[in-house]
């Protein structure tokens, strides 16, 4: 891989041994990737601060510093981290305190986590703790490198927002916040940022559900390459883009995608395709629809449900409002608990709206900083949850070993009010 | 982990020959699987197991195994979850995959085991979960020693 002369300079030393071991890394990932060069960043989101078993033995054994040297660096020698070079931020973690008690999640790995927060804050990492950088300050814009991880956020990222990140994990981030370079490679070169395949709508795509459902059939079909679809769309909003991107980046790996006149890079059609000819359209139609709905739904027997999570990605503030607005004045049933989770610079703005108090006095709660997914837990006894997202209802029952539903929002807060699942396919 | 091919080792069977990303020698029984490999909701690092329910290899455990897979699929955490099996001691002996993602290979390397990427013939095809295979991650080189079946050449 080519070096420049600065480049050649952190590798060296230069800016000390941290920055010099950040280099090794990068140059180890570029070439077993085979790219040119290397691409200057200024927007890393990443991950540290999220307990495991293995980081809590490496906190022990050296403090932060050595977890941040093994886990983020591939390093085992000792070495002192210092401030971030560029803009970084925390991705989504473990829970946090306004979890606590909540599950059998452990308060000892809260303590860690906030213990993590305070070290690495110091050196300028943003905790924004959301799966959602781009919801609460961390908005990048068209054509920036950007070196991003958590393949919700990746997918947004470069579809709707029109930047360039590859699924980037924890190493990689780790070394391109203390360098501000990653490889150039994949999606930040322009010709490989073109459709690949083509799937057309034949049902309409017009609510927060079919979006989903739709965006888990795209990944299913298409799984790590990048569509362009089709189709008798509604103008999508944040959070449809949102649940649809998660979805296709769950059932297959997608980092990209075009939906032309909508997305920046797919002005039409013939563009999204960077000028060539479209192939065959893969058509989803009532068939597939209902497909994609059996096998959301095929991991539920029973119909009384005791738990309801939504926000998976993190809830947008009109996804929190809309929630508010359907449990006014209504009561959860006893012995179902309802959560929504959502970054916490949005937590506070919905406090502030009185949304979080409606919640609330129903008897829901509105949790931040990570998911059932993310911290392996829910509310103890839980045994069948549903859910409005099609990411979650993928993962959660294979990590908790639960039942799951997958509705709208409307048959899940009907769940949460009346503890039975109700749900069906329109 | 120790360099193989010792004098007196039987002629090998097969060479599949393509690009080492991760340093280093080692040979160990193959598993083998033509699904692509998720890291979070996928693996358990604890046992070193394959979790997803749909999975071909759903609840086996890959520790000390050449594993051979088309890729990784899933959540970007992949990489993370590979090196906690290192971290844990349950990871796999070497990587073989054909796929070439950021997540795969980055996982390779910081799982610190030996990898060869882009091996013809395809290893998918000529490699049996049992196979003793040798992995040069420094040459790209992977070798089935011996056959799990019969001990001749896999078809």
């Amino acid at each position: 891989m080519f070096l420049t002369d600065e480049e050649k300079a952190m590798r060296d030393g230069a800016e000390g041994e941290a920055v010099a071991v950040a280099m090794d890394l990068l140059i180890r990932y570029g070439d077993a990737l085979q790219a040119e060069r290397l691409v200057d960043t200024r927007n890393v989101a990443g991950t540290m601060t999220q307990p495991s078993p293995a980081k809590r033995a490496l906190f022990e054994e050296g403090g932060w510093a050595k977890a941040y040297a093994v886990i983020n660096l591939d390093y085992d020698g000792e070495l002192e981290i210092p401030r971030m070079k560029v803009p970084t931020c925390q991705l989504q973690h473990g829970f946090g305190p306004d979890a606590a008690g909540l599950t059998s999640y452990s308060p000892q790995s809260i303590e860690l986590q906030g213990s993590a927060e305070s070290y690495y804050s110091e050196r300028g990492v943003n905790i924004l703790a959301t799966c959602t950088p781009y919801q609460v300050g961390n908005l990048p814009v068209r054509n920036e490198h950007v070196a991003w991880m958590e393949s919700s956020a990746v997918v947004y990222c470069n579809s709707v927002l029109g930047a360039r990140t590859n699924c980037e994990g924890g190493a990689s981030t780790g070394a391109a916040s203390l360098t501000g370079k990653i490889p150039y490679w994949g999606n930040h070169l322009p010709e490989n940022r073109f459709a690949t395949h083509l799937l057309q709508a034949d049902v309409p795509i017009d609510t927060f559900q079919e979006w989903g459902m739709f965006g888990y059939f795209v990944g299913e079909e298409v799984q790590e390459a990048r569509p362009a679809v089709i189709g008798e769309f509604g103008q999508p909003d944040l959070a449809d883009l949102k649940h649809f991107g998660a979805a296709t980046a769950t059932s297959g790996g997608v980092e990209l995608y075009h939906i032309p006149g909508i997305t920046p890079e797919a002005p039409s059609l013939e563009a999204a395709f960077g000028g060539g000819i479209p192939p065959e359209p893969v058509r989803y139609g009532q068939r597939e629809r209902e497909w994609v709905y059996e096998t959301l739904n095929a991991q539920g027997t029973s119909t009384d449900v005791d738990f309801v999570l939504l926000g998976c990605p993190h809830a947008s503030l009109d996804q929190v409002a809309r929630i508010a607005h359907l449990l006014e004045g209504r009561s959860l049933h006893e012995g179902t608990e309802l959560w929504v989770m959502t970054p916490g610079a949005l937590r506070t703005m919905a406090d502030r709206n009185g949304y979080t108090r409606t919640i609330t006095k129903a008897g829901g709660r509105v949790l931040t900083d990570s998911c059932p997914a993310m911290s392996k837990a829910a509310p103890p006894g839980t045994r069948v949850f549903a859910t409005d997202s099609a990411k979650q209802a993928h993962y959660l029952p294979a990590i908790l070993g639960i039942e799951a539903w997958f509705g709208t929002l409307d048959e899940c807060i009907d769940a949460a009010v009346t503890g039975k699942w109700r749900g069906g396919l329109s | 982990m120790t360099a193989g091919g010792s004098v007196g080792a039987p002629a090998p069977l097969l060479e599949l020959r393509g690009r080492g990303i991760v340093p280093g020698v080692v040979e160990a029984e193959a598993l083998v699987t033509h699904d692509p490999i998720s890291g979070f909701g996928g693996i358990d690092v604890a046992t070193g197991t394959v979790i997803e329910p749909r999975h071909e290899l759903f609840g086996v455990c890959f520790t000390g195994k050449v594993l051979v897979f088309p890729g990784a699929k899933g959540s970007s955490g992949w990489s993370g979850f590979f090196q906690s099996t290192r971290l844990m001691g349950t990871a796999p002996a070497a990587m073989v995959f054909n796929v070439l993602t950021t997540k795969a290979v980055l996982g390779a390397i910081v799982t610190r085991v030996p990898t060869v990427v882009e091996a013809a013939p395809d290893p998918l095809d000529r490699i049996r979960t049992g196979d003793l295979v040798r992995v040069d991650g420094d040459s790209g080189v992977i070798t089935v020693i011996r056959s799990a079946a019969s001990g001749t050449l896999p078809e």
